[in-house]
């Protein structure tokens, strides 16, 4: 009985949201102009891509329901499909989170260093990710299935290998070359919020940790630095997580499109396969979700491992 | 009380300790540490810068070096005729090369400035207050990061078309502003104001909208540093050419791209050259306004002595 006292009725509690929305009235207005372009121009596209996954919609046709069809199809008729998953998957694993550790150990480093020295750095280590895809031919220079190209240039004067790998057409050494050419580019924006979000933090902070015992930079980083950049962290992540799942375009520029026997295929260049080439929207679509649930999933993950940084 | 006296205690301890460090801001550095960090900073800074001087030397080569296997980054005879051919293929194109031009100035600056403020005036709202929806609408915006654009590309299309935007460049412009990347990027910078400050300023009787502009946004200034310079580049590097069809309303990034592909200045190895150096145009715009930028991005929050 003692639980009833603290049960509010259905109107009231209507009563209570109603008031809270007269109250944020000027709130409202003022997220007003974006909510609405992003109603009209990102989640009604998304709505419509989640409806025609259930379709056959070719784009010059009109759509047919068809249930399930396109989900069957992709995980029971469609072993490229599986194989592109796993490839993501490998993909995902390593470029994530090296490249999440890896930009904010540069982006940290960079703020140990005098100012104008460290806006150089963050230029220089972003610029491939400016650039985009005008650098990915000198990958193609690197990697070249050329006994003279850099890299089998130099494993031959090393003596490591006597005969040039064919790094851009061996099934074996397609996905590593993909990897490594992600890895590079990945200081993107995540890499600028942690340059950022460094800097924002309080020098307050450091004083107080100093006084309390604080003996080195390392200690600093993990008491002082990681705690106070838990937005700029989340954010990191969420964008880690976005673009190592889409990695695409590279393996398409670097080894081709398909990649020797599928060996670096991911889903985003299955995607792209049936929505920009066989204009199979229905299909695409339904790729695009599963992706997206894929990210979701691994959004949650990453969310409550960030929860334990600093304590 | 107690507690502050222990510091102070502390803090004279350590006066005593070292003369020389009155007051020490940071934790001890040690000299060592602070070379192999910066030795590890060169090392990863040549591997990162590695593309982007190979772009460049590939530019400087005249027609008799750029083909030679392996590429040697080294160019022996540096020319800048391969940019003087781009200036004059440019300048001989059927719509004016300031006529493109303009139009990318248009989108670029109409675009950056107007996604800033739209999309900083909802990330402060969602930032740092609870009303009936926020908790929504954040989920939504992280989560519209997520999706694929090959597959909402096509309604896109034809809601702009239902618009009647096809053709103009608003047709860029206004799908950019609901770009949610940099707003996403400013709410969390916003989420680390203290609360302290707003509620001073509103006791105070500034309204939302005052605090937004005269206390949120100077506080958050390198994240609306970092949101412009993403926006920026992506208006600067949009070729538009899904939504625009009439070529005096199409903007340089696209007439580059023609260049650089061959279908304005000829095909063959003729056009190497020129696309080269149409490579190094395109991305040192976004790399001046980058470096501008970035350099007045000092701390902020703590120079500025408004942060608890």
């Amino acid at each position: 009985m003692a639980k009833a006292k603290y049960q509010i009725s259905m109107k009231r509690r209507v009563q209570l949201i109603l008031r809270d929305m007269k109250r944020s009235i000027p709130l409202y207005i003022m997220i007003a102009p974006f909510m609405i372009l992003f109603a009209v121009f990102v989640v009604y596209p998304v709505l419509k891509a989640v409806w025609y996954s259930f379709t056959d919609y070719n784009v010059l046709e009109a759509a047919n329901f068809v249930a399930l069809g396109n989900y069957r199809k992709l995980f029971l008729d469609d072993s490229i499909f599986i194989t592109a998953i796993k490839n993501t998957f490998i993909i995902a694993v390593i470029v994530g989170p090296g490249g999440y550790i890896l930009s904010y150990l540069l982006a940290w480093m960079i703020n140990e260093l005098p100012h104008t020295i460290g806006t150089v750095l963050t230029v220089i280590f972003y610029a491939p990710s400016m650039a985009g895809s005008a650098v990915i031919t000198v990958f193609a220079q690197i990697f070249s299935n050329d006994s003279n190209g850099y890299l089998n240039a130099a494993l031959r004067n090393l003596g490591i290998t006597q005969e040039a790998i064919l790094w851009l057409s061996d099934e074996k050494y397609v996905i590593v070359v993909v990897i490594l050419a992600s890895l590079w580019m990945s200081m993107g924006v995540g890499f600028l919020s942690f340059v950022a979000g460094i800097k924002g933090v309080d020098e307050a902070q450091y004083e107080a940790g100093a006084i309390d015992g604080i003996r080195n930079r390392w200690q600093e980083l993990w008491y002082v630095t990681l705690p106070n950049m838990k937005p700029q962290l989340l954010f990191g992540a969420v964008m880690t997580i976005t673009s190592s799942l889409s990695v695409g375009s590279v393996g398409d520029s670097l080894v081709g499109f398909p990649s020797p026997n599928y060996a670096s295929h991911t889903i985003v260049n299955h995607l792209n396969d049936y929505g920009s080439i066989r204009m199979e929207m229905g299909y695409a679509s339904a790729i695009a979700v599963i992706l997206f649930l894929i990210m979701i999933i691994a959004n949650m993950l990453i969310q409550k491992l960030l929860r334990k940084v600093g304590t | 009380m107690a507690v502050i006296q222990n510091l102070y205690q502390k803090h004279l301890q350590r006066k005593k300790s070292n003369d020389f460090t009155p007051f020490v801001k940071k934790s001890q550095r040690s000299f060592w540490g602070n070379v192999i960090l910066f030795l590890f900073l060169i090392l990863m800074g040549v591997v990162f810068f590695f593309p982007v001087i190979y772009m460049v030397s590939q530019s400087l080569k005249p027609m008799n070096e750029m083909f030679i296997f392996p590429p040697r980054i080294i160019v022996s005879n540096p020319t800048m005729d391969n940019y003087r051919d781009f200036v004059n293929v440019l300048a001989n194109t059927v719509v004016p090369v300031t006529r493109s031009l303009f139009n990318s100035l248009f989108v670029v600056v109409v675009g950056s400035v107007g996604h800033i403020v739209i999309a900083s005036l909802c990330a402060y709202p969602l930032a740092k207050y609870k009303f009936p929806g926020s908790a929504f609408c954040n989920q939504l915006i992280v989560y519209s990061l997520m999706f694929n654009a090959t597959v909402t590309m096509i309604p896109n299309f034809l809601t702009i078309a239902g618009l009647g935007m096809l053709d103009t460049q608003w047709a860029i412009i206004i799908p950019g502003f609901a770009s949610t990347l940099g707003l996403y990027l400013m709410k969390n910078f916003m989420e680390q104001i203290p609360d302290s400050l707003m509620e001073a300023a509103q006791i105070d009787g500034a309204g939302y909208v005052r605090i937004h502009f005269t206390i949120v946004m100077p506080v958050v200034k390198p994240a609306l540093v970092t949101a412009f310079i993403l926006v920026f580049q992506a208006f600067w590097t949009n070729t538009g050419d899904k939504f625009i069809y009439t070529e005096a309303n199409k903007g340089f990034a696209y007439v580059v791209q023609q260049l650089a592909s061959g279908r304005i200045s000829g095909v063959g190895s003729s056009y190497a050259g020129i696309s080269s150096a149409s490579a190094v145009i395109m991305f040192a715009v976004p790399l001046v306004v980058f470096l501008i930028m970035q350099n007045n991005v000092v701390s902020t929050m703590a120079t500025s002595g408004m942060k608890e």
